[in-house]
């Protein structure tokens, strides 16, 4: 392997002057959507994965099937940063019609790599050009002119990876592990990457500081989307029944569960263990999906904005009727159609609210693509242990981008499948009260459809109804039916997912946060910290109703920054319902929400305006 | 004094009728939806289904209220408006040992829940659609449904002027592989139509006008008793011999049309239209279009399918309820989860 040869006498003299910049920058990948450059940057991504550098991806994609412009970032952090960067230091310019713009936002210094017809030193003279014949070189390797679209891109890569000095066989043994039974396909696209590795390695002389060198830091761990971590999280949960109704950024979630129920859930005499329906529309999803939550199966949907809105009216039926189900909502930006492909956390409200009446909501809050899997996983039990509708909050940005972590861990505790009586339990008995409390902890015992038990007929109902199930408008009745509502929502705090304290140094000042704003507030405080020499507390929320310790955090500090991605504070909206009066008046809101995942500085930034710093 | 008490007369599970009523209903008096939960009684009765393997759906309505009226053994579900065909969708496929019995009415499915009522007949999910059809809102105070004919007259005197949806036509042109259409009040033609129903596999269809005594039961509606007795003509006189009873019965051969069900019963239906083939789409549809342009009211089975494949069927799911699956079957092992792990390094 060549890589990193190139002319190190002259270059490095150079270099050294400005610094060589080793594992810390971000690479834009601006190309035209449809184009099939999906799978070359992700060559690219675990290649820098594969080199021990921490990496994430971004897709920053249109509304669009194919033809207007789309970016996909990588970031390689040495010190394992993931969150959104501004600015990127190499662009690789495949689109025409954003290349002025694209190479106008690069840096001093930084980099041009592109299609050498577009001509990109015309712009500018301050940044590294290299200017590749990507349609030459490509003929060149793929004489089927059909399938020369896609191997175009893996160009690219090779022509990236000389210029980074990427490992050339890191590179072959990702694309190894991409096409893994496909030789030819695999032979075409490695082919590829060489004519572009051996193009850069003669024709250009290395002037700019960027590297990519090995590490270890990403030895055991895995890269996937949250997505297919929900899905994952459903299967293994053992979730039965799935019904959908596609929608941007929560497709995936639905698609990644069904690949894995065909894998692992069809028996030797190939039935299914599951059904998957494709339904009308979401009502219908979410009335399919309370249908077989009530008659005992472990069931899901998966949507975003407008589906939420869709499913309000049967939400509250599930809350007052208590029926188990457990809906992934993948957040994008709204109000209404909004930018489907944007992402957002301003789904909060309406969630833990969604439906009229005094309707209230569990909401799980995954904060990475392990936690989609964990709290994907765990909602099922929580379902069928408080009756209810469970939503799980991801946003597109965890839901559609690439994320390592550490590998998921087996759920070893055992399905709880909550307050089920069977007919050897009625004939002990001799009856039950669908929506009695007789163990004090506010759920009734229910039974299921086709439990063959003289007694064990309910009449389930949205409309008033008193704790045997019958229909009722007496006052009292209905009281007592949404007291005891209210008292097993109180008791879900103790059983939902508790805070993670990520930091507590016993600080005045304190963060709150949720979900995918995590990987950007991590990185700030460690800014705050380098900048202003504060160490701050920062306590992750993964669940509403909200757990004591946030009681707690909130009450030990002085003022508490909630930092979110929605315009209307609705994180810092809902605790404010919760605290105590004296409690409240400490809340702070950092908001970001155009759109684009929130990013470290546009916190620490607005912490120092706001702590006059 | 030995008075001996009648044992009541059991059906063949050895249940009496009693034991397939339900509570006291609180529709009007002479409301037809009563006559129909009075069939169901009796078509379970005498099917001898054990009432706890039936499920009772139902949305929002007075058609959706009377699954409290009868077979109280059975678990019941009253929805939301317009959206049972959902929830009994998964009901169903959470345990597809369960016999689902939906209740609509003809707002509930022909207005507010046509988006579902669609794709349900579509999907020929095994349950039995009953609308109860009077034409007009009842809990509201009576207002037009869209089932409500062209020209008829509210008490009110408004007078109808948007063109009624023939559910039956629409559900034989979707795929609903069991149509018929019949009266509240015909209690011959009803029962044998539910029995019929009941050994059916698939989506059974049936349009049952009930006519409204409150607020639809006066001259000038098309869906009144006055009105039905004079414009209901029967396509086809039901013959239903049970699987596990075999009285023969009694028809002109050159006239009937039998049907071998899914559980082995037989269907005969005697033709009274003639060169009616109840498998045919086509002629099925142009049959109550023609009808209709006559104003008058159809009743029969105009459509049977006995081999489509029903939804569940199409899903290629075991056989036991889904929703009482094991863990270990539920959940992948340890193994799986480590090979996705070294599929994603």
């Amino acid at each position: 392997m060549a890589t990193g040869d190139l002319a190190l006498g002259l270059e490095q003299g150079e270099l050294s002057a400005r610094q060589r910049v080793v594992n810390d920058f971000s690479i834009n990948v601006a190309t035209v959507n449809g184009s099939g450059s999906q799978s070359a940057n992700s060559v690219l991504l675990k290649s820098i994965f594969g080199m021990g550098v921490p990496v994430s991806g971004k897709n920053l994609f249109p509304s669009n099937i194919a033809g207007l412009p789309t970016w996909f970032t990588i970031r390689a952090s040495k010190d394992g940063y993931v969150a959104r960067k501004r600015g990127t230091e190499i662009l690789i310019s495949l689109n025409a019609d954003t290349a002025q713009e694209d190479t106008m936002s690069l840096p001093i210094g930084g980099v041009a790599i592109y299609e050498e017809k577009l001509n990109l030193s015309q712009y500018r003279d301050d940044v590294v050009f290299y200017p590749v014949p990507l349609d030459k070189i490509t003929a060149a390797v793929c004489p089927e002119a059909k399938l020369r679209k896609l191997v175009r891109n893996m160009v690219y890569v090779g022509v990236v990876a000389q210029i980074l000095q990427i490992d050339l066989g890191v590179v072959e043994s990702g694309l190894r592990k991409q096409f893994a039974k496909k030789q030819k396909v695999f032979d075409l696209n490695y082919g590829a990457v060489k004519a572009g590795f051996d193009y850069a390695q003669t024709t250009f002389t290395k002037q700019d500081p960027y590297f990519i060198e090995k590490m270890d830091q990403t030895a055991g761990k895995i890269i996937i989307d949250g997505n297919a971590a929900c899905g994952m999280g459903a299967v293994f949960a053992g979730v039965t029944v799935v019904a959908w109704y596609p929608i941007t950024p929560s497709t995936s979630v639905v698609e990644a569960t069904t690949d894995l129920l065909k894998k692992f859930r069809v028996t030797p005499e190939g039935k299914a263990t599951f059904a998957v329906v494709q339904a009308e529309d979401e009502l219908a999803a979410i009335g399919m999906v309370l249908g077989a939550g009530w008659a005992g199966a472990r069931s899901m949907t998966a949507t975003s904005g407008p589906g939420i809105s869709l499913m309000a009216e049967f939400t509250g039926l599930g809350y007052f009727a208590e029926i188990p189900g457990v809906i992934f909502d993948v957040q994008r930006t709204g109000p209404a159609t909004g930018m489907p492909t944007r992402t957002s956390q301003a789904d909060l409200l309406s969630t833990a609210f969604l439906s009229h009446g005094d309707t209230k909501n569990v909401v799980l809050l995954p904060g990475s693509v392990k936690e989609c899997f964990e709290l994907g996983c765990e909602a099922f039990d929580l379902a069928e242990r408080l009756q209810t509708p469970v939503f799980v909050l991801s946003d597109l940005d965890l839901g559609m981008n690439n994320w390592m972590s550490d590998p998921f861990v087996y759920p070893e505790k055992p399905q709880d499948r909550g307050k089920v009586l069977t007919k050897e339990d009625l004939d002990r008995l001799g009856g039950f009260a669908r929506y009695r409390d007789v163990d004090g902890d506010a759920i009734g015992w229910r039974t299921l459809p086709g439990t063959l038990h003289p007694k064990a007929a309910y009449f389930t109902r949205g409309s008033g109804h008193n704790d045997a199930a019958g229909y009722t408008e007496k006052p009292e009745e209905y009281i007592g039916i949404m007291e005891r509502l209210s008292r097993k929502f109180e008791n879900a705090r103790k059983l939902v997912p508790g805070p993670i304290t990520v930091s507590d140094g016993k600080s005045k000042i304190g963060f709150l946060a949720y979900g995918s704003t995590d990987f950007a507030l991590i990185e700030s405080l460690d800014q705050i910290k380098q900048k202003y020499g504060k160490s701050l507390d920062y306590m992750r929320i993964r669940a509403y109703p909200f757990a004591h310790e946030i009681h707690d955090f909130v009450a030990s500090h002085e003022r508490v920054y909630v930092v979110e991605q929605n315009r209307d504070a609705q994180l810092a909206s809902l605790l404010k319902l919760d605290l105590p009066a004296d409690q409240v008046v400490k809340l702070r809101s950092i908001l970001h929400y155009n759109g684009l995942p929130i990013d470290a500085l546009t916190i620490t930034e607005e912490f120092a305006t706001k702590e006059g710093l | 004094m030995a008075t001996a008490t009648p044992t009541p007369k059991v059906n063949r599970i050895g249940l009496p009728v009693l034991e397939y009523k339900g509570g006291k209903s609180t529709l009007c008096a002479g409301c037809g939806h009563n006559a129909i939960s009075e069939r169901i009684i009796d078509a379970m009765f005498e099917m001898g289904v054990e009432p706890e393997r039936v499920i009772k759906m139902s949305g929002i309505g007075c058609s959706s209220k009377s699954p409290a009226y009868f077979m109280s053994r059975s678990h019941s579900f009253n929805s939301v408006h317009g959206r049972m065909p959902s929830v009994t969708s998964g009901a169903v496929l959470a345990n597809r040992t369960v016999m689902a019995l939906g209740v609509s009415g003809d707002g509930d499915t022909a207005s507010i829940g046509i988006g579902q009522f669609v794709h349900l007949m579509r999907r020929n999910l095994p349950m039995i659609y009953i609308i109860e059809d009077n034409g007009v809102y009842g809990l509201t105070k009576g207002q037009f449904s869209a089932t409500a004919d062209l020209g008829s007259k509210l008490k009110t005197g408004v007078i109808n002027d948007l063109p009624a949806i023939d559910t039956c036509a629409l559900a034989i042109q979707l795929g609903a592989t069991f149509v018929g259409r019949s009266f509240s009040g015909d209690k011959k033609q009803l029962l044998s139509m539910l029995k019929a129903a009941i050994a059916h596999k698939g989506t059974v269809m049936l349009d049952v006008i009930s006519p409204c005594v409150t607020f639809n039961d006066h001259e000038g509606s098309t869906k009144s008793y006055k009105f039905l007795q004079e414009n209901d003509e029967p396509i086809n006189e039901i013959g239903f011999v049970d699987s596990f009873d075999d009285i023969e019965v009694d028809y002109d051969s050159g006239q009937v049309y039998d049907v071998q069900m899914h559980d082995g019963s037989n269907l005969r239906l005697r033709k009274l239209l003639e060169d009616y083939d109840p498998t045919n789409k086509a002629e099925a549809v142009r049959t109550l279009m023609e009808a209709a342009e006559r104003d008058e009211v159809l009743t029969g089975i105009f459509y049977l399918d006995t081999q489509k494949p029903t939804f569940v069927d199409q899903l290629n799911m075991v056989d036991e309820p889904l929703a009482t699956l094991p863990q270990s079957v539920t959940r992948p092992p340890k193994s799986a989860l480590d090979s996705l792990m070294d599929s994603l390094r």
